[in-house]
């Protein structure tokens, strides 16, 4: 009996260990779950617990912020700016590295993953310092010049894999009978690794709507939604306005996680372990 | 010689003639060429963008920097790096070296279990629902992670509301008196910094570790049980052994994500300055990046000698 | 009249020190059905990504219908290949993928549809032409190669252990069934396989190859009854290569020479002009229609002899452990090169 009860579901865990990981769990979303009460809050300069009362007016608050709305937008288009630039950068990369063998590969891989290895602020100060000394003053381009190069990885993890996996002979076959380079891209090898790099664009998108500490180096006096978001701990009056923002920023980002990980489900990991 | 029947081609199709095929015709007999058009873009942007960036970086570390005029020459010094060594630059390497390493091990320990129960336990939509668990808290936005735990942390908040619940203030109090963890509130705390970048960089040790668990063959556990392994032996015999690289691979990404931090230092603690928060006070209000550049150094070297040290305990394979 | 569809001269390709494939010379006529035979490793498959195109020669030339081939990629050459994974695109119907060589070279849709599914018909997966490859069985996905390849009308079909992942009844149907649709449409088909078995029932003439070069090109009546080499003989079908002092003795050179199991018989005394050696039976084997006996010899060499059952008395037949006096015909000898 008990061993046909394990083949059903698995070896069962000890109950110690099952408190532990949904322990962890429930540690890792506890935040998030604050995040989306206080948002509701009917208080306005302080973080008391139990909630004084629930409202949902600072939603309508936040709806009609200017320096919301323009923070949000100038996110968008960080993001959409580098994204493409990713897009491009990591299946050219990908279609270089995934088979042939060459000297110094090795080294260019390293070179993708360094943005991402090493601590935001070396990226962004090198960045910063390399901008000045060319003279060009931060704006919008710096900002997605540096976001690019981080999220360039996130396109090429993701369209690397798939192509390992894709059987060499499928574009064999397909030169057989009778297409070109160009042929084969278009009718074999787009179709192949079409959702590894909508996957891979996705997590750019996220990757860059998100990002802080480069950006603090790169964005001058332009404000993205982080940038915004940090600004605002510094000012205790205003917090249900950041407290919807808040929450409006986790869901953003949630839905395409969530649509990358369906992508590739059951093909690959999401590269989200270098993030 | 039969045709297929009812097939009447033309002649078998002759090969395209035109632009693309002469082009694909090039780029298929020179295919260094083409792997050269493959890869002149991407090495332009990161030869150009990052690694100029970078190697100019490390040029200005050796700038001077004049501290009457407030402006940077470019004379060749040594004068940043040994500037590293002075008590205060000292205390500021030592005290995020310590952080990061605490909370590498914080991570480790408290992400174990879970990688542990998601490899080798969850089953089915289970699997499913712990990997999204872990992915989604990992890509939610920083800033509001970290801006949530103020709230948290905060007096009046739910962790003080909690512990005066349970009658544990006193303990907390007295625990706030610890040097090296206390501060005046959880929220100024050594302790509370501590928890906040625990809390943001466990997903990162928590996947590479399920994925390096993932890789033992469940039978071999049974090998060891079949061998006579009470479950303790061979999980400290067996897994344990797997997956180390799996928590080597985690502990790069907490232990260097750490190092680099500057906004959660601000946001929660006690006053007293991470190498990250030199680098940006040291670049921006008072413009010396000669100084800032040598601090850059630091964590760039640590995380090199990590490295290395990381790729020869195996962790590169659990990535 | 028959002209040469591929000519291989002095073909090389080496991998760093492997020579996967070391001066490969041979021809191969138009409409025949022409085999490479060889244990794995042996080179015929890099010889056939050779001939398609695959692979380029270290050195040596290649010529398709009389044309130098060197250089020309895949795409411009008029042959096709049955991979021996199928390579089907897995993101495409069936009729897609047959359809998909007159798609690239610009037949509108609905005349190639049309003749995908002719095609189809053609190996009997009329019907099947809006399912995923993989919907089907290995059976019907290899159909679907070959399907896909001659819808091109290739003049040569190359064929990569084409039936290799198949079962074993599936298998023989499929090699009928291949061998007649060669015979119908006349199109020269390169085979490659490490099966004996297939490659002499199905073939006009066979290359056995083995490290890298081929040790004889013969149809394959004579590779069975006049191999050439040590390694044919034992290779093509089963063969008592016997050397050295026991040859010497038998014929008065140290040459080697092979006998057939089926050629051999037990005898009472050295008789006549046949060729005998004395030993003992060590092995006795019951294959249904056959046995076979093994006799240990001379020199510690075992000699095979086969017999169809119910041929000789079944009291007169020796038993295990027997002194046994093995005969055969002086003309059942065929002389090899020693080497291989
Ligand atoms: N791309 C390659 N790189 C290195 N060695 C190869 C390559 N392709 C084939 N070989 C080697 O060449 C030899 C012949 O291989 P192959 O043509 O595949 O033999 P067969 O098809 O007869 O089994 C083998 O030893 C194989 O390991
Ligand atoms: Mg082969």
């Amino acid at each position: 009996m008990r061993s046909e009860a394990r083949y059903e579901d698995g070896p069962r865990a000890p109950w110690w260990l099952k408190v532990l990981a949904y322990g962890g769990l429930l540690f890792l979303h506890f935040p998030i779950l604050m995040v989306g009460l206080y948002a509701f809050n009917t208080e306005e300069s302080a973080f008391s617990f139990p909630l004084k009362g629930l409202t949902l007016r600072w939603f309508q608050a936040a709806a009609e912020r200017e320096d919301v709305l323009g923070a949000i937008k100038l996110s968008l288009q960080v993001a959409v700016a580098s994204t493409a630039v990713a897009l491009v950068l990591g299946t050219l990369l990908a279609g270089a590295l995934y088979r042939r063998r060459f000297f110094g590969k090795e080294a260019i891989n390293l070179m993708v993953i360094l943005p991402i290895a090493l601590p935001g602020i070396i990226t962004g100060i090198a960045l910063l310092s390399a901008f000045r000394l060319a003279e060009v003053t931060p704006n919008f381009w710096t900002i997605a010049v540096g976001h690019a190069t981080f999220c360039v990885v996130m396109v090429y993890n993701n369209v690397v894999a798939r192509l390992r996996r894709m059987p060499h002979s499928l574009l064999e076959a397909s030169a057989d009978l009778g297409a070109d380079g160009f042929q084969t891209f278009r009718h074999v090898v787009m179709p192949q690794m079409a959702t590894a790099l909508l996957a891979g664009g996705i997590l750019a998108f996220a990757l860059s709507f998100d990002e802080l500490i480069v950006t603090t180096f790169t964005a001058g006096h332009e404000k993205t939604l982080p940038i915004w978001l940090l600004d605002q701990l510094g000012r205790p009056r205003d917090v249900p306005v950041t407290n919807v923002v808040a929450l409006w920023v986790m869901l953003i980002t949630a839905v395409p996680i969530l649509v990358a990980w369906r992508l590739t489900r059951g093909t690959e990991d999401v590269a989200g372990s270098s993030k | 010689m039969e045709t297929l029947p009812g097939v009447a081609l033309p002649a078998p199709a002759r090969p395209r003639a035109g632009v693309a095929r002469v082009v694909a015709n090039v780029l298929y007999r020179r295919s260094t060429l083409y792997l050269l058009l493959l890869l002149t873009p991407p090495l332009l942007w990161f030869g150009g963008v990052y690694l100029g960036s970078l190697l100019s970086l490390l040029v200005q570390s050796f700038y001077t920097f004049d501290d009457f005029t407030m402006g940077v020459t470019p004379e060749l010094t040594w004068a940043n790096y040994k500037a590293l060594l002075d008590a205060a630059n000292h205390d500021i390497i030592l005290r995020t070296l310590s952080m990061a390493g605490t909370v590498t091990v914080a991570s480790a320990v408290l992400g174990f279990p879970v990688a542990y129960y998601m490899a080798r336990y969850a089953t089915g939509w289970r699997k499913g629902f712990f990997y999204i668990a872990v992915m989604l808290p990992m890509w939610a936005s920083y800033i509001v992670k970290a801006y949530s735990w103020t709230v948290i942390l905060s007096k009046g908040g739910i962790i003080y509301w909690l512990v005066e619940r349970l009658y544990l203030l006193p303990a907390l109090e007295w625990a706030l008196t610890l040097p090296g963890v206390g501060g005046s509130s959880l929220s100024t705390s050594n302790l509370g910094r501590f928890l906040v970048f625990t809390y943001i960089w466990l997903p990162y040790m928590i996947l590479p570790i399920q994925a390096a668990i993932e890789r033992v063959p469940g039978n071999l556990m049974q090998a060891a049980a079949d061998l006579g392994a009470r479950p303790t032996q061979s999980f400290r015999t067996v897994l344990l052994p797997l997956a180390f690289p799996g928590v080597v691979a985690g502990s790069i990404f907490t232990f260097s994500l750490t190092l680099g931090d500057y906004i959660i230092p601000q946001l929660v603690g006690p006053s007293g300055l991470f190498i990250g928060n030199m680098v940006y006070t040291m670049q921006g209000s008072i413009g010396n990046i000669p100084m800032a550049a040598s601090f850059t150094v630091v964590p760039i070297v640590i995380i090199g000698i990590y490295l290395t040290v990381a790729r020869k305990l195996g962790a590169f394979d659990a990535l | 009249m028959s002209s040469i569809a591929v000519e291989l001269k002095t073909v090389s390709r080496h991998y760093g020190a492997v020579k996967a494939v070391d001066g490969v010379s041979l021809s191969i006529q138009d409409g025949e059905f022409f085999s490479m035979l060889g244990p794995s490793g042996s080179g015929k498959t890099t010889c056939l990504r050779l001939i398609a195109g695959f692979e380029q020669p270290t050195s040596g030339s290649l010529l398709l219908h009389g044309q130098e081939a060197a250089g020309l990629p895949p795409y411009e050459r008029d042959v096709n290949t049955v991979f021996q994974d199928y390579a089907l695109f897995p993101h495409m119907s069936v009729l897609d993928n047959v359809a998909y060589g007159l798609m690239v070279k610009g037949v509108a849709k609905a005349t190639r549809h049309k003749e995908a599914e002719t095609a189809l018909e053609l190996v009997a997966l009329g019907g099947f032409g809006s399912r995923r490859p993989s919907q089907l069985s290995g059976g019907q996905r290899q159909r679907v190669a070959l399907a896909r390849a001659l819808i091109n009308k290739p003049r040569v079909l190359l064929l990569d252990e084409p039936l290799g992942a198949l079962d074993l009844k599936l298998r023989e149907q499929m090699q009928a069934e291949l061998k007649s649709l060669q015979r119908r449409l006349g199109i020269t088909f390169v085979y490659v396989t490490h099966d004996q078995g297939e490659a002499l029932s199905m073939s006009d003439r066979v290359a056995v190859f083995s490290q890298g070069r081929i040790e004889q090109v013969d149809t394959p009546r004579n590779l069975y009854t006049r191999p050439k080499t040590v390694f044919v003989a034992g290779f093509v079908g089963t063969a008592n290569v016997v050397s050295g002092e026991l040859a010497r003795r038998l014929t008065g050179s140290e040459r080697p020479f092979s006998v057939r199991p089926e050629h051999m018989r037990f005898a009472m005394s050295a008789e006549g002009n046949r060729v005998s050696v004395e030993g003992r039976l060590v092995e006795v084997q019951y294959h249904g229609a056959s046995s076979r006996y093994e006799v240990r010899v001379e020199g510690n060499q075992v000699l095979t002899l086969s017999m169809l059952n119910g041929e000789a008395d079944e009291a007169s037949l020796p038993r295990r452990g027997d002194t046994v006096r093995v005969a055969w015909a002086p003309e059942a000898m065929v002389q090899l090169e020693s080497g291989g």
